[in-house]
């Protein structure tokens, strides 16, 4: 449920249900609660966490109980209490000499789970919209990224009639040449989806279209993975450059046909 | 006895190692490199005019470097190198460095001034000698400025030559009154200081006014040159077809066409906005850290009260410009994006937007620093204890929504994480890295940051209004409307395409705004004459506190350079974006780490030079030098070592 590990959320929930029961003092809620959250973060999803999303949160977790702890005289005398007494009265001298071993042998295991971990390449995140450059060449032609738009896109409203069949000619392109990656649909999910990583772009999904320029898809049809910038590489992507293979005009149609397939209009040049 | 041997010891010890010195140089300088007996002997035989073939060919290497030097033309350097370091990056530190220092001296005025009106209106010497401590950092900290500035100047006309030209002829009509106006500034800045108690009033006041006024325009020409370096033009609907055109205020070649349209660039006026707040909050946290240190340093309870009430008011500053800095470096961010999708992108999904997820945990560190010095500060006063459950549900909100403005939209995991989650980003996490997550996390932030100064202006105080039942309830519901309404926009924004979920902030913004207002006009006569159940108690406050006003200070530092940076860095390879190329062996963005680096470096000068400016500020309150008091100081200590 949730994509979480409900055994392991039950039983940390049942420990804390515990510690209510029998009024824990301060110390131990605020052990207890960084503990319980390393163990969530650890195990308590479905889809274990990545190290350095759980390292962030456990270093917020580890000051916000800090600031808890010293947030007022009383507060930090009622966390520091069981701690003295621990140090000072006798009767706890067992569980001191068993502290003063375990504390050690934590940190000494921590060592050894951190070093003894295999061996793997590093991972590359993938950039999802890599910045376009300032301008481009496109059979010759200037493209200048920032105010270049689609130039049959006012036809939608000028002159419906081409408009319908630019959109046509966009239609046609697309189930040539796109769809065995892209899909039917524009879900990202063609034929040969399941072999490319990354996968290819999802054309459905509200963050992509509706938030870029024409100009910006026009530059990733045109020049596909050998035009991604040099930032951010190594680049995985399979997009062909498509302008080896289709005319400019082939590729503003293909360009209009998948904003007007999915409803979304380009983004404008100004807007926010 | 045994003092006597330690002391032989020793002295034999350092009579062996002088020896042990004398001997080792001696071997190594036996040893060096010599020339062939041969040689020596070639060279006795040819005599002493005459050159051995080495050294001949030394000496036409020579003759021939000389001859090429004497024939080279002139020519204009288009860049020169530091060694080590390099050009970038001695700019950069040099730049960041005058802008500190900047934002501090055009800060402190403003807060000074707003605190002396105070003092004016409610006729209590208290605030005016609080002014009065606050505008002491100003005198060495404007030289500090003035240094750094011309440091950088000479830096930028040594080091990038060309560049400083082109920018000289853009904007060579608004050098000199800028210089006007830094004189006019020295002029407000020292009459102000020294004028303190010299003059009325009135005429103090608008001394404060005038420096203010002047600081401000002396940073908006400024801002014109780092702007245009960035969008050397304007947007404007020229062809009236709805759609803004880009009006560039360079030519292709860079040759000024209006100067008008590179100083009212496209960013201009949200930097200023930015930079205004920025400054403010940046201001009052180093005040905060100077009366923190004042503070560690007092020897007396007066002294204590004194500087505790300089840090509460210094950080109270910060905190209360802080709220609103988030919206306006949003709308700052906005309009990049809007000016050049490839600027937007390249800050927002490219390189630099690792940079922002380092911006939410120091920002989020900075919520949790005011807000725990809030917490502490509530056992000044009698009767805190009754506000201290709330605490724990404060903090709970805190970290819950620093976490999700620290969650990335795509973490940095390995192979096998992301061959677990399928993919760069987590299947449940990733919703919290999207915008709809990090707008509530940061609206509901501002509102718990506020919850916790309305809790600590209530401590041990108890309202006398005869409707505050009413009054209570009223803020308690615009409080949860303004939440509830944060929640349910960040929510409703998963189910709509991006560009309406963007729209969504305004409504976000706006609920919190018009909550902190309609909270505070209710909270002023709800609170006015209210029953006090003991009195403030200033200085009584954990040392603790001290320290995160230090933290807080530092972390705003940082937040400043890091910022910078990106904002800088973003345009690349241009020293003018789309006009002038930067071909220097620098125009390539360096690593995320190293940047950082570099921030961390400067931040660490920045406070070593704000050290000695604290420490110059506290000596006028030291004793005065009497040299009786010292020969006395003196023979008390002889008498004492004698002893």
């Amino acid at each position: 449920m949730l994509g979480l590990n409900l055994p392991v959320v039950i039983v940390l929930a049942a420990v804390g249900g515990v510690l209510a029961w029998r009024r824990a003092n301060t110390l131990t809620w605020l052990l207890y609660t960084w503990v319980a959250l390393w163990a969530f973060f650890k195990y308590g999803f479905a889809v274990p966490i990545p190290q350095s999303v759980a390292t962030i949160y456990l270093g917020i977790t580890g000051l916000a109980l800090v600031c808890f702890a010293s947030s007022s005289r009383e507060r930090l005398s009622e966390t520091a209490q069981p701690i003295v007494r621990l140090i000072l009265e006798p009767r706890y001298r067992l569980a001191l000499a068993g502290l003063l071993v375990a504390l050690p042998a934590l940190a000494a295991y921590n060592v050894y789970a951190d070093l003894n971990v295999p061996l793997e390449a590093p991972g590359f995140g993938r950039e999802v919209h890599p910045p376009p450059p300032t301008e481009m060449t496109v059979h010759d032609e200037t493209v200048d990224m920032a105010t270049a738009e689609n130039p049959y896109l006012h036809y939608n409203h000028d002159d419906p009639e081409l408009y319908g069949e630019h959109l046509e000619n966009g239609r046609r392109i697309y189930y040539e040449n796109c769809f065995w990656c892209h899909g039917d649909g524009m879900g990202g999910d063609g034929m040969f989806a399941h072999g490319l990583n990354p996968v290819p772009s999802n054309f459905n999904d509200v963050g992509t279209l509706p938030i870029l320029q024409s100009s910006f898809v026009h530059w990733r049809i045109a020049k596909g993975a050998p035009g991604l910038p040099g930032a951010g590489t190594p680049w995985d992507s399979m997009m062909p450059a498509w302008e080896k293979f289709l005319t400019t005009e082939e590729m503003w149609d293909v360009n209009l046909f998948i904003y007007d397939f999915n409803g979304y209009e380009p983004r404008a040049l100004g807007q926010h | 006895m045994t003092r006597n041997r330690i002391l032989f010891g020793i002295g034999v010890l350092a009579f062996v190692s002088v020896i042990v010195t004398v001997r080792l140089g001696g071997f190594l300088v036996d040893n060096e490199y010599r020339q062939p007996d041969r040689q020596v002997a070639a060279q006795e035989e040819l005599g002493e005019a005459e050159l051995v073939p080495r050294q001949q060919g030394i000496a036409d290497e020579q003759a021939a470097d000389e001859a090429e030097a004497r024939a080279r033309p002139y020519e204009e350097a288009e860049y020169r190198t530091v060694p080590f370091v390099g050009s970038r990056v001695t700019v950069w530190v040099l730049a960041q460095l005058h802008l500190l220092f900047a934002a501090f001296v055009l800060a402190v005025p403003l807060f000074a001034f707003i605190i002396e009106f105070v003092g004016y209106v409610k006729k209590e010497e208290r605030y005016n000698k609080l002014a009065y401590e606050f505008t002491k950092l100003l005198s060495v900290s404007f030289s500090m400025t003035a240094t750094f500035g011309a440091f950088l100047t000479f830096a930028l006309i040594i080091l990038y030559p060309k560049f400083t030209n082109y920018l000289m002829h853009i904007f060579s009509p608004t050098f000199l009154p800028y210089v006007l106006l830094f004189f006019l500034e020295a002029l407000f800045l020292y009459s102000y200081y020294y004028g303190w108690g010299k003059f009325g009033p009135r005429m103090h006041l608008f001394l404060g006014f005038m420096l203010n006024i002047v600081g401000t325009a002396i940073m908006f020409i400024a801002n014109a040159w780092l702007t245009f370096m960035m969008s050397p033009g304007k947007r404007d609907d020229i062809d009236g077809d709805g759609v803004p055109d880009f009006v560039s205020a360079v030519s292709e070649s860079g040759a000024l066409l209006s100067l008008r349209d590179a100083f009212f660039n496209f960013t201009w006026m949200p930097i200023n906005i930015h930079r205004i707040i920025a400054n403010v909050a940046f201001g009052g946290s180093i005040a905060a850290a100077y009366a923190a240190f004042r503070y560690l340093q007092a020897k007396s309870d007066e002294e204590r009260a004194h500087f505790d009430w300089m840090g509460y008011v210094g950080n109270f500053v910060a905190i209360i410009a802080f709220l609103p800095l988030p919206f306006a470096g949003y709308y700052l961010a906005a309009e990049i994006y809007a000016f050049s999708q490839t600027l937007g992108i390249q800050m927002m999904g490219g390189t630099f937007s690792w940079l922002f997820v380092l911006q939410a945990a120091l920002i989020g560190n900075l919520f949790l620093g005011a807000n725990y010095y809030l917490w502490l500060g509530m056992g000044r006063m009698e009767g805190g204890v009754h506000f201290q459950k709330f605490i724990k549900w404060l903090l709970i909100a805190i970290a819950l929504c620093f976490a999700v403005w620290a969650t990335p939209r795509y973490a940095i995991s390995s192979v096998s994480e992301i061959a677990a989650m399928g993919g760069s980003s987590h299947p449940q996490l990733s919703y919290l890295g999207q915008m709809s997550a990090k707008n509530t996390a940061v609206n509901i932030l501002i509102l718990s940051t506020y919850m916790s100064f309305l809790l600590y202006r209530r401590t041990g105080r108890q309202s006398i209004h005869p409707h505050r039942q009413l009054l209570t309830r009223a803020q308690a519901i615009v409080f949860s409307s303004a939440a509830a309404l944060v929640i349910f926009y960040g929510v409703y924004g998963y189910f709509v395409d991006s560009a309406t979920r963007i729209r969504f902030a305004i409504p976000q913004v706006y609920s919190v705004l018009a909550a902190l207002v309609v909270i505070t006009v209710i909270d002023l006569p709800l609170y006015r004459n209210a029953a006090q159940s003991g009195e403030t108690k200033w200085g009584r406050i954990p040392a603790v506190s001290q320290y995160a006003l230090i933290f807080i200070a530092l972390s705003f530092t940082w937040l400043m350079g890091l910022m910078g940076y990106v904002r800088s860095g973003l345009r690349q390879e241009w020293h003018v974006y789309g006009v002038i190329l930067d071909t220097s062996p620098d125009a390539y963005t360096p690593s995320l780490g190293f940047a950082t680096q570099v921030v961390s470096v400067t931040v660490l000068i920045f406070f070593g030079l704000i050290g000695v400016v604290f420490w110059l500020s506290s000596l006028s309150g030291k004793k005065d030098y009497a040299p009786g008091a010292a020969a006395e100081d003196g023979g008390r200590l002889e008498g004492g070592q004698a002893a």
